[in-house]
C-alpha cells in the first residue's frame, strides 16, 4: 500500500483521478460538445450577428414640398452609407412608421423650407428619433447632423457663399480606424464563451456526480481533498484551453480582428482566466450539488453577469458607482478588457498586469472555498 | 379529468416550492438581477475621462476647454503638455479622448477659420468612441453657434432640431427594465420546464406519473400552467419595479401587458417542454437550454440591434420568441402602439409555443423511457 503522504503516493493519486477524469471526457460527447461545437457555433453566430455598427440605418424623409433644395438634402442623405433613405410627403405615413418600428428616424423638411432658405431666415429641419432603443437614436443623430454638416456646405459652395466655420472638429480613432464595432466585440464575446464554458464544464459535470453519488465513492478513497481539486480542474482546463485556441483562431481568420499582442500573453492570461472561471464552476457544484440548482446559478452567477457587467457591452463607467464596484469582482470584467487591449492594441502592461492579478486573486478565491467547503464527509 | 390536471399543478408547484434550492432560484436571483442590471445595461456615456493639450493658451481656447470641463457628460479633466503624451494617455486608458488645440488655434479663429481641433479617440470601444465623438460634435457646434451670433456672423441657413420620441431624455432604462421581463421571466421558466421531465425521468419518478390514469397531453399541460404561474408572477413584479421605481411609463393597456406575457410563456414553456422530452439525462437537458438561452440572448435586438444582423439571420431570429416579445414590451410601455402592430409579433410567438408543446406530448409519448 502506497502510504498517503508521500510524493509518489500524491502523484500516483492524482494521475490516476486526471486519466479517470479524461476518459469520462473523452467517453462523455457533452463534455467535448461545450469545449468544441459550443465555441464554434456561438463565435459564428455572434460575430456576424452582435453589431452596433449602424448601417443603412432606415430613415425617412418628409419632403412636403419637393424643390433643388429639398433634393440636395436628400441625396446627400442617401448617399450616406449610413441611411436607407425612404422619401414621404405627408408626415403622418412617415410618424406611423416610427411608431410602428419600420423607421429608426423621420427628417422633416416643411413646405416653406426653401422659400425660407430663399429669403434668408432660418430653415428649421425636425428630426424626430426612435427613443425605444437610445444607442441607435444617438448615432443617427450624430450621422443626420454630419450629413447635414456636407450639405451646407454644398449649398454654401453653390451660391459662391463661403461657409464660416469657427472651429472644426478632426476626429482621429486610434486602434480601430474603421470604427468597426465588432473589432471589439468579437474579444469580448471570447471572455463570455470562455466564461460559459469554463462554468458550465465544471459546476454541470461535478454536480452530476454529487447527485448520481459517484463523488462519494471518490470521497471513500485515500484522496485528499487538494488532489481532488486538482485533479479534476486538470482535464477541464485542456479542454477549456482548447476552446480558446479554436476560438482566438476564428476571431482572426474568420473575422479578421487584428491581433497586436503576442500570443503567449493572449494564452497565459487566458489560462488565468480559465482557472477563475472553472474555479467557480467547481464551487458551484460544491454548494448546489443537483444539476437544475447548479445550471441555474451558473446562469445567473457567471453567464449573465459575464454579458452585462463585464463592458462587453455596457460601458463600466458609465455604470452607478455601486454596480460598479461589483464589477470589481467578476474575473470577465478583467478579461473583456486585457482582451480588448491584447487584440486592438499590443501588450500594454499598465493594463494587462493589474487584469491579471485581479482574475487570480478571485481564482485563488474560489479555490481556497471550494477546498473548505469539499469535506470529506458522506453528508 | 380536471381533478387530475389540478393535482398535478399543486404537486408541480409543491415540488419548486419544497426544494430550498429552487425556491431560492425563483425568487432570488431575478429579483436581484432585476436591481443590478436595471442599473448595469446603460447606453449613455458619462464619466468620460478627458485629457486637454492646449499648445495656445490664450482667453479664446480656455473658453472652448472650459464648455467640455463644464459639460456633465465628461468627468475629469487632465492637462498634458505634450504631444507624445497623447498616445500614452489613451492606451493606458487614462483618458478615453483626448482633445488637442495647436498652436495656432486662436490666430486661426480671428483670421482665418476654420480653427482645427483635434479630437482623439479610443477605438477598443468603437461604439463609446462614436457616442463621445458626438457629444463633442454638439458641444463644438455650440460654441460655433455663439461665435458666430456675437461676432455678427450669418448664421447657418439651416438647424437641426432633433427630438427623441417615445424616451425624450433617451433613459437607458425606460428600454432596459421592460426588456428584463422577458429576459429574466424567460430563463426561471426554460430551465425550470427543460430540466423538469428530464430530472424526473433520471429520478424515476417519471415512472410512477406514467402509471397514474393522467394521459400524456394532460402531463404536459400539468407541467405547463404552474411554469406559466410562476412566469406571470415574477413579469408582475418586474412590471411593476419599471412602473413604480423606474418611473417607466406604460402607455398601453394592462390587459394588453398580460397578453403578451402569456403567449410569451407558452412559447418559452413549449421550447422548454420540447428540449425537455428531447433529452434523455438533466445534462443533455440544460444543455439544450443553455444551446437556447444564449443564442436567444444575443440575437433577441436585446442589446445589439436585430437591424445589424446579415439577412439570413434576421430571418432566424422569427423564431425566437425574446425578439418579438421585446418589441411588443417596449411598444406597451413606451410607444401606445396600435394593435396590429402587437398582434404582429403576438402570432410568431403563438405558432413557436403550439409546435413546440404539440411535438413535446407527441415525443412524450413515443418516448416512455
Amino acid at each position: 500500500m502506497t502510504p498517503i503522504n508521500t510524493r509518489s503516493g500524491r502523484r500516483r493519486r492524482l494521475l490516476g483521478l486526471v486519466r479517470k477524469e479524461t476518459v469520462q471526457v473523452v467517453r462523455d460527447p457533452s463534455s467535448i460538445a461545450i469545449a468544441f461545437v459550443l465555441p464554434i457555433i456561438l463565435l459564428f453566430l455572434f460575430g456576424y450577428g452582435v453589431s452596433l455598427d449602424a448601417t443603412d440605418v432606415k430613415v425617412g424623409v418628409v419632403v412636403e414640398a419637393p424643390t433643388p433644395e429639398t433634393q440636395g438634402f436628400v441625396n446627400t442623405l442617401s448617399n450616406s452609407p449610413s441611411f436607407d433613405v425612404s422619401v414621404f410627403r405627408h408626415r403622418t405615413s412617415a410618424e406611423n412608421d416610427l411608431i410602428a418600428g419600420r423607421l429608426k428616424g423621420v427628417v422633416v423638411l416643411r413646405a416653406d423650407f426653401s422659400d425660407r432658405l430663399g429669403r434668408g431666415e432660418e430653415a428649421p429641419i425636425q428630426v424626430l428619433l426612435d427613443g425605444t432603443d437610445p444607442n441607435t437614436a444617438r448615432l443617427v443623430q450624430g450621422y443626420v447632423q454630419g450629413a447635414w454638416g456636407k450639405w451646407m456646405e454644398h449649398e454654401a459652395l453653390d451660391r459662391g457663399q463661403p461657409i464660416v466655420v469657427p472651429v472644426a472638429a478632426e476626429a482621429r480613432v486610434r486602434f480601430n480606424p474603421e470604427v468597426s464595432s465588432r473589432n471589439f466585440l468579437v474579444p469580448g464575446l471570447i471572455a463570455i464563451i470562455m466564461s460559459l464554458i469554463g462554468t458550465l464544464l465544471t459546476a454541470l459535470v461535478v454536480s452530476r456526480e454529487w447527485e448520481r453519488g459517484t463523488m462519494e465513492a471518490l470521497m471513500a478513497t485515500p484522496i485528499t481533498i487538494f488532489e481532488l481539486i486538482v485533479g479534476k480542474l486538470i482535464p477541464y482546463f485542456v479542454l477549456g484551453m482548447s476552446g480558446m485556441a479554436l476560438s482566438v483562431g476564428m476571431a482572426v481568420w474568420l473575422f479578421e480582428v487584428p491581433l497586436r499582442g503576442s500570443l503567449w500573453v493572449l494564452f497565459s492570461v487566458g489560462a488565468v482566466f480559465m482557472v477563475a472561471a472553472l474555479g467557480m464552476g467547481l464551487l458551484i457544484s460544491t454548494v448546489a450539488r443537483n444539476q437544475m440548482a447548479a445550471s441555474q446559478i451558473g446562469i445567473v452567477a457567471a453567464f449573465l453577469p459575464a454579458i452585462m457587467l463585464s463592458g462587453f457591452i455596457f460601458d463600466i463607467g458609465s455604470m452607478p458607482v455601486l454596480i460598479q464596484g461589483l464589477t470589481y469582482i467578476l474575473a470577465a470584467r478583467y478579461f473583456v478588457s486585457t482582451l480588448q487591449t491584447l487584440f486592438l492594441v499590443g501588450d500594454v502592461w499598465s493594463v494587462i498586469i493589474p487584469d491579471v492579478l485581479g482574475m487570480a486573486a478571485i481564482a485563488l478565491f474560489f479555490l481556497l472555498v471550494t477546498a473548505r467547503k469539499t469535506r470529506k464527509r458522506l453528508d | 379529468m380536471w381533478k387530475r390536471l389540478r393535482a398535478l399543478i399543486v404537486k408541480e408547484l409543491l415540488a419548486v416550492w419544497h426544494d430550498k434550492r429552487t425556491r431560492a432560484i425563483v425568487i432570488g436571483p431575478p429579483m436581484i438581477q432585476l436591481v443590478i442590471f436595471s442599473y448595469a445595461a446603460t447606453y449613455d456615456i458619462t464619466n468620460i475621462s478627458l485629457a486637454v493639450l492646449n499648445e495656445d493658451p490664450t482667453p479664446i481656447s480656455r473658453e472652448l476647454i472650459a464648455r467640455f470641463e463644464g459639460a456633465p457628460a465628461f468627468a475629469e479633466v487632465v492637462h498634458l503638455s505634450h504631444i507624445a503624451e497623447i498616445d500614452a494617455a489613451i492606451d493606458s486608458r487614462k483618458a478615453q479622448v483626448v482633445l488637442h488645440l495647436g498652436p495656432d488655434f486662436s490666430r486661426r479663429l480671428m483670421a482665418a477659420p476654420p480653427a482645427p481641433v483635434q479630437i482623439i479617440l479610443d477605438g477598443r470601444r468603437s461604439n463609446t468612441a462614436l457616442v463621445i465623438q458626438g457629444y463633442a460634435n454638439t458641444i463644438i457646434s455650440a460654441f460655433n453657434e455663439d461665435w458666430t451670433r456675437d461676432h455678427g456672423m450669418a448664421p447657418p441657413p439651416a438647424r437641426l432640431a432633433p427630438r427623441a420620441w417615445f424616451n425624450p431624455n433617451l433613459h437607458s432604462q425606460w428600454m432596459i427594465v421592460p426588456s428584463l421581463m422577458g429576459i429574466l421571466t424567460m430563463i426561471v421558466t426554460l430551465i425550470l420546464t427543460a430540466v423538469s421531465v428530464a430530472r424526473e425521468r433520471e429520478l424515476g419518478t417519471m415512472e410512477q406519473l406514467l402509471v397514474t390514469p393522467l394521459r400524456p397531453w394532460e402531463i404536459t399541460l400539468g407541467k405547463t400552467i404552474p411554469a406559466i404561474l410562476i412566469g406571470l408572477g415574477e413579469g408582475t413584479v418586474i412590471a411593476a419595479a419599471a412602473v413604480y421605481w423606474f418611473g417607466v411609463p406604460l402607455t398601453g393597456s394592462v390587459g394588453l401587458l398580460y397578453l403578451s406575457l402569456l403567449v410569451y410563456m407558452l412559447s418559452v414553456i413549449g421550447v422548454g417542454l420540447f428540449i425537455s422530452s428531447l433529452a434523455r439525462t438533466q445534462q443533455q437537458a440544460v444543455l439544450g437550454a443553455f444551446i437556447f438561452v444564449v443564442p436567444a440572448l444575443l440575437l433577441s435586438g436585446f442589446a445589439t440591434p436585430i437591424a445589424n444582423m446579415p439577412e439570413w439571420l434576421q430571418m432566424a431570429t422569427q423564431a425566437n420568441p425574446l425578439r418579438h416579445f421585446l418589441v411588443i414590451i417596449q411598444g406597451i410601455f413606451l410607444k401606445t402602439p396600435p394593435i396590429d402592430v402587437v398582434i404582429e409579433g403576438l402570432w410568431p410567438m403563438l405558432i413557436v409555443g403550439l409546435l413546440t408543446l404539440a411535438a413535446a406530448a407527441w415525443l412524450f409519448r413515443r418516448r416512455l423511457y
